[in-house]
């Protein structure tokens, strides 16, 4: 199963979560895994997700995250698993 | 499972240290477009171009945007044109014919630069090549986006110094045809000793007769990530040093790797290799001269630069190629001048000179690359710099090249401006004692005793 990592940063306010969360939610991908710190007032969120059933293809995914993200105040990035995977593990 | 850390880090790499993909080339042979009749061969070169690349420059952009990785250019390489030309040239007009085709081609499939007019004569020169050497000033005056080379010697071979003579000339014409624009048409072309078949950067990428009809090749970078990843071991010992270029190497590479796979696997073109390259840009923190400062150096040129970069080069390769299955090209550090801030302040610093430059070369993976001298540089004296250069690549068995600007109408201490990717580059003096009569000289320089290992 190829998964995808979204990755939301930016300046902590509230319902980032929520937002990006629903989003996907209406599109229909499932969250894996999600986690999240917070760094010198830095929201730091990474989640790993299914886009296999999505109702949109990954680029639309992708650039309507990164949208809702300057709505919102943050960067949001969709990269496919495989180069974290490629470059941290043997 | 992938940690946040990890995804921090590959993040931080991509927007903050520049870390990028520099270039997906694809190789296209043009030997089955080979007629005798010039209309029917430019023909057959535009389709098998546009036909091959189409999705090229797609592709690219989708795998960008699937791993948020930049991948700076999308480009081409072809096959010598001194060999798909021979039998239909007959004249230089028809070569500048072929080079309008491929530029025509280059912009159809919207690639960035297309390399491969270029001509194979490290031994001798057919009438054919020769007058494709002889074309080069006019067909870069009348093109955008073509590069040129010409290999003119090779550990096997020697060095063909009648080649050598005449490069001088053509450097001098080249530079003439474009002195409206500080001479850059001598940007797009050099000269090499030992040229690579499968090398995916500019200037000297073309399609090796060795080839498969089309391949991807990939050329990686990250001077900056090598960079930010030395600050946080200063002063620590060799073996420390050494490592952490070795794991960032790795890592860098791997992305290359990933990027060529997929774009062979989508484009339905078998994968060549990765370069492993670091090549830098004109964007401050993307900088191999920088490298070697945070290595110890207060400038690139000072005492230690050559072991400096013997290190950062070996390691660079060490951990490169347990990061990809098939390594090949240029791979290693390349020094150019104006591509690089770093080296630009060395040089206005007057750390750097050009036979320090030189020294460099012997130990990084291409040559004097980028470098502008003033415009009443003798034909001759270029040819010196050039045959010295080509002497350390077939005595080491290694690539040279020589890419060097002499701006007309520059002197020493003004500055060439190339603009965007290219940068700038201060004008650096050349030893004024002449080399006439070495160049002069008709024929051959043998090949060394090492390369008879039959």
């Amino acid at each position: 199963m190829k998964k995808t990592v979204i990755t939301v940063v930016g300046k902590d306010t509230v319902g980032i979560i929520a937002k990006v969360c629903t989003y996907l939610a209406e599109n229909n991908v499932n969250i894996l895994d999600i986690s999240q710190t917070i760094v010198q007032d830095y929201f730091n969120m990474m989640m790993i997700a299914d886009l296999n059933n999505a109702s949109k293809s990954f680029g639309d995914v992708s650039d309507e995250l990164a949208k809702l993200g300057e709505e919102i105040g943050v960067i949001i990035k969709c990269q496919r698993e495989e180069i974290f995977d490629s470059m941290h593990r043997i | 499972m992938i940690t946040q850390r990890e995804v921090l880090e590959t993040n931080e790499m991509i927007e903050k240290e520049n870390l990028d993909v520099r270039t997906i080339t694809m190789g296209i042979s043009l030997l089955d477009c080979i007629s005798s009749d010039i209309d029917e061969l430019t023909k057959n070169i535009y389709n098998k171009i546009t036909t091959t690349a189409k999705d090229l420059v797609a592709v690219g952009q989708e795998i960008e945007k699937k791993y948020a990785i930049p991948i700076v250019n999308k480009r081409i390489s072809v096959t010598p044109i001194g060999l798909v030309g021979a039998s239909a040239c007959k004249s230089e007009d028809d070569y500048v014919k072929i080079a309008k085709t491929l530029d025509e081609a280059a912009k159809a499939v919207g690639v960035n630069l297309l390399g491969g007019y270029s001509a194979l004569v490290s031994k001798g020169m057919t009438p054919s090549e020769e007058m494709l050497i002889r074309s080069i000033p006019k067909a870069l005056k009348a093109t955008e986006r073509i590069c040129s080379s010409v290999n003119v010697g090779s550990t096997k071979t020697g060095i063909n110094m009648d080649a050598v003579r005449l490069i001088g000339q053509i450097i001098k014409e080249t530079a003439e045809i474009s002195k409206d624009n500080d001479s850059m048409a001598c940007m797009k072309f050099v000269v090499f000793c030992n040229a690579p078949d499968d090398n995916p950067f500019m200037a000297g990428a073309f399609h090796g007769v060795t080839e498969a009809d089309a391949i991807i090749n990939v050329g990686v970078s990250g001077p900056g990530v090598v960079k930010n990843a030395l600050e946080k071991v200063r002063g620590e010992s060799f073996e420390v040093l050494c490592e952490t270029i070795k794991k960032t190497a790795f890592k860098v590479t791997r992305v290359g790797q990933l990027v060529a796979k997929e774009a062979s696997r989508k484009l339905g073109i078998p994968f060549g290799i990765v370069d492993l390259s670091l090549a830098p840009t004109p964007a401050v923190g993307d900088s191999v001269a920088d490298i070697l400062c945070e290595i110890g150096l207060e400038y690139a040129g000072a005492p230690g630069t050559t072991a400096a970069l013997a290190l950062l080069n070996d390691q660079v390769k060490k951990g490169g190629v347990m990061a990809s299955s098939y390594v090949g090209g240029l791979s290693g550090a390349f020094i150019p001048v104006s591509e690089d801030q770093g080296m630009i302040n060395a040089v206005e610093a007057g750390a750097l000179t050009l036979e320090k430059l030189e020294a460099m070369t012997c130990v990084c993976s291409v040559g004097l690359d980028m470098i502008a001298i003033p415009g009443d540089t003798k034909a001759t004296t270029i040819s010196g710099i050039i045959a010295d250069e080509m002497a350390i690549g077939m005595i080491n068995q290694k690539t040279t090249a020589v890419r060097i600007i002499p701006a007309v109408g520059k002197k020493v201490g003004d500055v060439v401006e190339f603009g965007g990717l290219f940068g700038y580059a201060p004008v650096m003096p050349v030893n004024q004692y002449s080399c006439d009569a070495f160049v002069n000289r008709t024929g051959r320089i043998p090949a060394p005793i090492h390369s008879f290992k039959n």
